[in-house]
């Protein structure tokens, strides 16, 4: 791998680029790996990137059925942050924004991440009351957080709607001023990039077909390109985790629902932070591009279309144009839907399958871009080991049967 | 003058000229320019700059495929950003400024940027900017980023018309092809659209000398005659610029500068696409610099505004149709000279006000440079719409496909290059035939960028993508096409790739070997074309974002002077006068505790359930038994999940054997009912149930306090309200001057109160009626910020705040059935899991402290980790004093415990008590 | 913005309805003793089909509920009737 640097950069200027190597390989399938990872999205190249920097196991195939990085990692709104309730949350996701705040010298890949802080906004008296447990949940969590109160908002975010007519008045809000956005692509391809020169082979526009069940444990998958046998095998194929479970005779509690997003055509910077508005269950940051990028809540109708649909799209920017009224006259320049796995507490799903060797990574909503390192650092962790790390242990499928759901909602009133 | 207008050519009005201003120069054009056309008629060469390198950028082409031209253009004080100048029709006094340019496009002082082009090459951020930091850089970058500024001013009545609307046979494009289809549709008897996003259709027929033997201006208006006559609608500057799930259209119809456009929602049993082609760029070295355009631009340029580019013209064409627009622009007066582009190397360099050609080693100066490297039909509808595209090799271009249900392409879009072809194809479709594709006349010589050539091939334009990074981002294995696009930009501009995804794409498949399908496309996302976010949200905003439900008495609250307030998406008086609220509200409890408080409780649901197994469906409904209650007897209860949460709680009265009215809180009424009837249909016996929600039927008004009854005696009501007679949590129907009431006798305050229901209509005499007989009594108003005081001081709870979505009733002391109701009831088996039982439970409390008000929302430490949170806190008018309910980790067995508080890094301690502060032997409440 | 046939009302616009489940749960007999795994299968477990679904919508404005089958892929409607009735 020829490493990058502004340095490497000038030298390529130089002699227009012909330097540089290839980012990935294009590596031809082997029969057996010692780990075979199923989705080249963020998380299943995380894992492969991290099972060879934590545990030193490099022989791993990463099987993609169609371009690295293709799925939600690359059709998200690109939000990171560790604002949450439950302290089980909070130690995961802020495990993630720990690792991204490392991440673009660990991979030696640019991933643009820009601490910019996320502003939660209250609309009531009793949703800042609401805020001030959230704050509290977060200090106590050992998460930064700030109570704020609707001038200090303002002076953070000019634009938002502060006029008599709002529907939903600002009260005031939570910053966590070390959440942000990331440049998504630039996720997957550092991972990509970084695993591969490890030694992992990513193999991409290669399906699943079926997986290998001998006496009750998974021994490999088939797939589109011949079968491959394998030690243990991690699933991280968000959107489509049933269809696996299906395939491999695991059950999931997992409902998919198309997520969409949009985004402007590029405007000079008008936003500062990333902006998100509870009652109207919509939010929105600036792209370092320019373009505003706004997310919502889920479609209606459980689908895997992955596309997006009117009545959401109403929602979403009729309430973008009550929160930002002066930004009602810029345009949208396109939007895209994913298709994300809502299970029923809206926390991932990390652990055991139910079939012996086929770890699971899923069940992220609407939420997984901002979990991609961690999600790859405790799959990883499973695959290496065959043992939950500490962190992950509450996320396992048993929670189901337990009654101990993760519910972020329930207690801090704010989805995932 | 190299530029200008030609006589008897264009369809602009020559007897309206409009004045504007483009980068601070004054400039005139005529009604019916663009604000494009009108500056290339003024000889403006450089019209913007390109996003990355700040090249200068002329003018492509003449209608939405200009990915150069971009302004933010003001007129009358309303500023709109990054507006296509080919696509905005000139008004007067329009001001236009190219974006991200200073001081002018013409002169931008970023322009020494392109010296520094080889270290921006595709993707060359992802490799450095990482030491010590990004955000050290960011800042910078995003302000080199980004086109047009936006003005922080909220445009006053910018609000989009939305409809929606529906037709037989919907036309997309009013070229040749689209109003010939929609005629012959129209005549057939369908209803129909046609819809168009110029000032006038007719889409490229202009060019033509006739079509169909006619004047092309007057076959325009005979078509849309017909149309009309035959009850076809024409609608102008309406973009379809998305194809839905289940066919829906969005539409847009654009306006006047400055003028929010409108959403059309439309529905067709049928469309005709008729969206024509594009022509395409041609990749050769510095093929970016001012002066080169699109052959068809230029030829539209001619035909709608009468505009030539210049008198001395290359033409760069490698494919039939070329001579079509040749002979138009020849007819105006232009001298042609033809360059073959398969005779290379040929490059373009700057000349003084001129664009020169070295080719062969010849070096010539033309006013412009016509490029023309194919046709590509205009399929992202047909995309959208699910339809899959061939690659047609005669015709260099991906082609509709098989149709899919209920789309027919045509025309252009059909790859159909033959007007006689077009037309035919087009009756065929408009009475819902499609054709098979005939052969074509039209042929073309595979023109294709081609890989390791020399010297600087811009692909896409805006973006400053050359084919160096495309070989770049092949060397570097970003090889899908998706990859491709993403890390070179190539595409993302505003005009979204039509102009540069085909070269990119074939960029590709050459570096790759491969042929351009086997490549493949990128998606095909709406909107066609940008459109306002504006238009998404027409009436939705401010309150009709999501309306406030009302109360009967709003008019009677506010003449008693209230402040009225959103409560669980009602408008509720908060409290009464304007005075410090705070005192307001405390005056409102201390006379609700000494005397009579009067509250209007009408948004509490009421929803009937009726029927023989009315009471065993309740039974089950509730955590609480039902099934064993008395007629007219009145019972406190939970509604759960059947994860064992509680949904709601409420009261249920038993109206008669088989009628139950369900108490619901207000903000829960639609979710109850919902809940009711989903479980009456499924598990139970639905002719035997029968659900009906009457809340707004009635207004309830409740009276409050010790002197409660003294109040209501004076209404003389024929009932004895004696409280041994009747009892707490009963109730009583009767007629009060003639209208039927109900009386409950529950409680909310921890008070004697009784809720006075009557049909909403004959709220405001019943209130007016207690308002006078309580005077003698001391009576005042409350709103609901005193009640929840009260009940607060009483430990009543408010569901979502002194619960959370984890909290059971055993949590809250109600621990009777999850024991000891045998029957089943929604969630009975939840509530003896793992985590139902676990010890360290958050259990209701109270909390008492002696350093004053505890803050609601602070939470209970131990060790470093929360146990709980304060979730009612308030001064006690009642008690002098402060009081909180909290939920605290196994706080049933710690009364008397002293805990930590934090709130925002402070730390107090409380000590744990029950969660009752006032009347805790229910002696008030029963008397 | 999909068309949903109601099979009371006739084809409304998909807003007006409500999702309500995956055709097929039963509840099991909690007067009997229910296993903590078949609890939480009945709770939780989604058969989340790709392709052919058959789920149980309400349709909010005359409250019915009835079934709906589609594809979660195209969203093409392929039927729907009355929870209760069956189609023979």
């Amino acid at each position: 791998m020829s490493r990058y640097s502004a340095w490497s950069v000038f030298r390529e200027g130089l002699r227009k680029g012909k330097g540089w190597g290839q980012a990935w390989r294009t590596p031809t399938l082997k029969k057996a790996y010692d780990v075979v990872i199923i989705g080249g999205g963020g998380h299943g190249l995380a894992t492969a990137y991290y099972l060879t920097k934590n545990h030193r196991i490099k022989n791993v195939a990463v099987i993609e059925k169609g371009w690295l990085g293709g799925g939600n990692t690359g059709r998200n709104t690109t939000a990171i942050r560790s604002n949450y309730f439950h302290p089980e949350s909070a130690a995961l996701y802020d495990k993630s924004v720990q690792l991204y705040e490392g991440l673009s010298r660990d991979l030696n890949y640019n991933v643009m991440f820009s601490q910019r802080g996320m502003i939660v906004c209250a609309h009531s008296v009793p949703e800042m009351e609401m805020a001030a447990r959230q704050c509290n949940a977060m200090q106590i969590n050992g998460v930064d957080a700030e109570l704020l109160d609707a001038k200090q908002i303002q002076h953070l975010e000019p634009a938002l709607n502060f006029g008599a007519s709002m529907r939903y008045p600002i009260h005031g809000g939570v910053l966590q001023k070390r959440a942000g956005t990331g440049r998504h692509d630039a996720v997957a391809w550092g991972f990509a990039r970084a695993a591969d020169a490890a030694g992992v082979d990513i193999i991409q526009n290669c399906e699943v077909t079926d997986v290998i069940i001998q006496n009750g444990r998974c021994t490999g998958v088939n797939t589109s390109l011949g079968e491959i046998s394998a030690g243990v095998v991690g699933a991280a194929v968000a959107g489509h985790s049933s269809v696996l479970a299906d395939m491999a005779g695991y059950e999931l509690p997992i409902t998919s629902y198309v997520l969409q997003a949009f985004v402007s055509e590029p405007i000079k910077p008008v936003l500062n932070a990333v902006t998100l508005c509870p009652p109207f269950g919509t939010y929105v940051s600036q792209s370092d591009k320019g373009g505003l990028v706004i997310g919502g809540g889920l479609d209606r109708v459980p689908s895997y279309g992955q596309r997006g649909n009117m009545p959401m799209q109403q929602t979403v920017l009729s309430a973008f144009c009550e929160m930002y009224p002066s930004l009602a006259k810029v345009k949208l320049l396109r939007h895209w839907g994913g298709i994300v796995d809502v299970t029923p507490d809206s926390s991932p799903i990390i652990g055991p399958s139910g079939v012996e060797g086929l770890y699971l990574n899923c069940g992220w909503g609407t939420g997984g871009f901002k979990a991609i390192p961690v999600g790859g650092y405790l799959l990883a962790h499973l695959l290496a080991t065959g043992n939950h790390h500490d962190l992950s242990r509450p996320f396992g499928l048993n929670r189901f049967v337990s009654g101990r759901l993760i519910d972020e909602a329930a207690s801090s009133g704010i989805a995932h | 003058m190299s530029m200008r207008r030609i006589d008897n050519f264009g369809l602009v009005d020559r007897a309206k000229p409009l004045s504007f201003s483009f980068d601070g120069r004054r400039y005139r054009g005529f009604d019916g320019d663009t604000v494009a056309s009108a500056l290339i008629a003024s000889d403006v060469r450089i019209l913007g700059r390109s996003f990355k390198y700040h090249r200068p950028r002329g003018l492509w082409s003449a209608w939405s495929d200009d990915p150069n031209a971009i302004m933010d253009i003001s007129q009358n004080g309303r500023v709109l950003p990054n507006c296509q100048a080919s696509t905005t029709y000139l008004e007067d006094a329009m001001s236009a400024r190219a974006v991200n340019a200073w001081p002018s496009a013409a002169r931008d002082i970023k322009g020494g940027l392109d010296l520094f082009h080889r270290w921006l090459g595709a993707g060359f951020y992802y490799k450095t900017f990482m030491w010590p930091d990004w955000h050290l850089f960011e800042p910078a970058i995003r302000k080199m980023a980004g086109l047009g500024s936006v003005s922080q001013d909220v445009l006053s009545d910018y609000c989009a018309d939305q409809t929606f609307d529906h037709c037989d046979v919907l036309v997309v494009g009013g070229g040749a092809a689209g109003l010939t289809a929609a005629r012959a549709a129209s005549e057939d008897g369908q209803n129909v659209c046609l819809v168009d996003d110029q000032r006038l259709p007719g889409g490229g027929v202009y060019q033509m000398q006739s079509v169909d033997g006619q004047d092309p201006s007057d076959w325009v208006a005979d078509q849309c005659k017909a149309i009309r006559t035959a009850g076809g609608r024409i609608l102008n500057q309406t973009t379809a610029y998305g194809v839905y799930d289940h066919g829906l259209i969005g539409l847009m119809q654009t306006h006047r500068f400055g003028v929010a456009p409108g959403l059309i929602r439309m529905r067709a049993d049928r469309v005709v696409l008729a969206t024509g082609a594009l022509d395409r760029p041609i990749t050769f070295p510095e093929n970016d610099r001012p002066g080169i355009m699109s052959l068809a631009g230029s030829a539209e340029l001619l035909a709608r505004y009468g505009v030539l580019v210049g008198q001395n013209l290359a033409v760069v064409a490698n494919h039939s149709l070329a001579e079509t627009s040749i002979a138009l622009l020849t007819r105006a007066g232009a001298e042609i000279t033809r360059i073959d582009p398969k005779v290379r190397p040929f490059k373009a360099y700057k000349g003084a006000r001129a664009t020169g050609l070295k080719q062969g080693g010849h070096a010539r100066l033309f006013d412009a440079v016509l490029t023309s490297g194919g046709m590509t039909p205009v399929i992202h509808l047909w995309r959208h719409m699910g339809g899959k595209l061939d690659w047609c090799e005669t015709r260099q271009a991906f082609l509709p496909a098989e149709t899919p249900a209920k789309m027919i392409a045509i025309g252009a879009a059909n790859g159909t290059f033959e007007i006689d072809v077009a037309l035919e194809e087009a009756r065929c479709a408009g009475i819902g035939h499609a054709s098979l594709r005939a052969d074509t006349r039209y042929h073309i010589t595979a023109l294709w960028p081609e890989p390791a050539s020399k010297g600087r091939q811009w692909i896409d334009f805006q973006h400053d993508v050359t084919l160096k990074d495309i070989e770049i981002a092949a060397q570097e294995n970003y090889v899908s096409v998706e990859h491709l696009k993403r890390y070179t930009t190539l595409g993302m501009a505003s005009d979204q790739g039509k102009t540069s995804n085909m070269a990119g794409l074939a960029a590709m498949a050459a570096l790759q070997g491969q042929s351009i399908p086997e490549v493949g496309t990128t998606t095909f996302r709406p909107p066609f074309v940008p459109v306002p976010l504006e238009l998404y949200r027409g009436p939705h905003r401010e309150q009709n974002w999501h309306p406030l439900k009302r109360l009967p008495l709003e008019n009677t609250h506010r003449a008693m002077g209230a402040a009225l307030g959103e409560y669980g998406g009602w408008l509720r008086p908060g409290w009464y006068g304007d005075g410090d609220p705070k005192t307001q509200i405390a005056a409102e409890v201390r006379a609700a505790r000494t005397s009579v408080g009067l509250f209007d409780a009408s948004p509490l649901g009421k929803i009937d359930v009726m029927g023989p197994d009315a009471a065993d469906f309740l039974n089950f409904i509730y955590y609480n038994t039902i099934n064993t209650m008395t007629v007219g007897s009145i019972r406190y209860g939970f509604m759960l999940t059947e994860a064992g949460v509680i949904y709601d709680d409420g009261v249920v009265t038993r109206m008669a054997h088989n009628h139950f009215v369900v108490s619901c809180s207000s903000s829960h009424v639609d979710g109850v009912r919902m809940h009711l009837e989903a479980w009456r249909q499924d598990g139970h016996d639905p002719d035997n149930i029968y659900i009906h929600d009457t809340t707004q039927h009635w207004a309830t008004a409740t009276i409050t306090g010790p002197k409660a009854r003294h109040v209501l005696n004076s209404l003389g009501l024929d009932i004895d309200l004696d409280g041994a007679v009747f009892a707490h949590m009963s109730l009583r129907e009767t007629q009060w001057q003639g209208t039927h009431v109900r009386i409950a006798r529950v409680s909310f305050s921890g008070d004697t109160s009784f809720e006075v229901s009557i049909r909403a209509s004959r709220a405001a005499s019943l209130w007016d009626a207690l308002v006078r007989a309580g005077a003698p009594f001391g009576l005042c108003a409350i709103g609901i910020e005193a009640m929840s005081i009260m009940r607060a001081e009483k430990g009543y709870i408010i569901i979502g705040k002194d619960t959370d979505g984890e909290t059971m009733p055993h949590d809250l002391g109600f621990a009777g059935p999850r024991i000891k109701k045998t029957s089943a009831f929604l969630g009975d088996r939840s509530l003896h899991t793992d985590k139902a039982n676990d010890k360290a439970r958050r259990q209701l409390v109270g909390l008492i402290s002696e350093n004053g008000l505890l803050p609601t929302g602070a939470h209970i430490v131990h060790a470093g980790q929360s146990r709980g949170y304060v979730t009612s806190s308030y001064d006690s008018p009642t008690l002098n004093g402060p009081i909180a309910l909290a939920l605290i980790a196994n706080g049933h067995a710690r009364m008397g415990e002293a805990v930590e508080i934090w709130h925002l890094g402070e730390t107090q301690t409380a000590e744990i008590c029950a969660p009752c502060f006032f009347d805790i032997k229910g002696e008030q409440l029963h008397a | 913005m999909q068309i949903f046939p109601c099979p009371f009302c006739g084809e409304r616009n998909e807003t007006e309805f409500h999702f309500a489940g995956e055709l097929g749960k039963i509840r099991p007999d909690t007067t009997a003793d229910v296993e903590a795994d078949a609890w939480a299968r009945y709770l939780y477990t989604q058969r989340n089909e790709k392709g052919h679904v058959r789920e149980v919508w309400m349709h909010i404005p005359c409250a019915e509920l009835f079934v709906l089958e589609r594809d979660s892929v195209t969203m093409d409607v392929l039927g729907s009737h009355p929870l209760r009735k069956p189609p023979k």
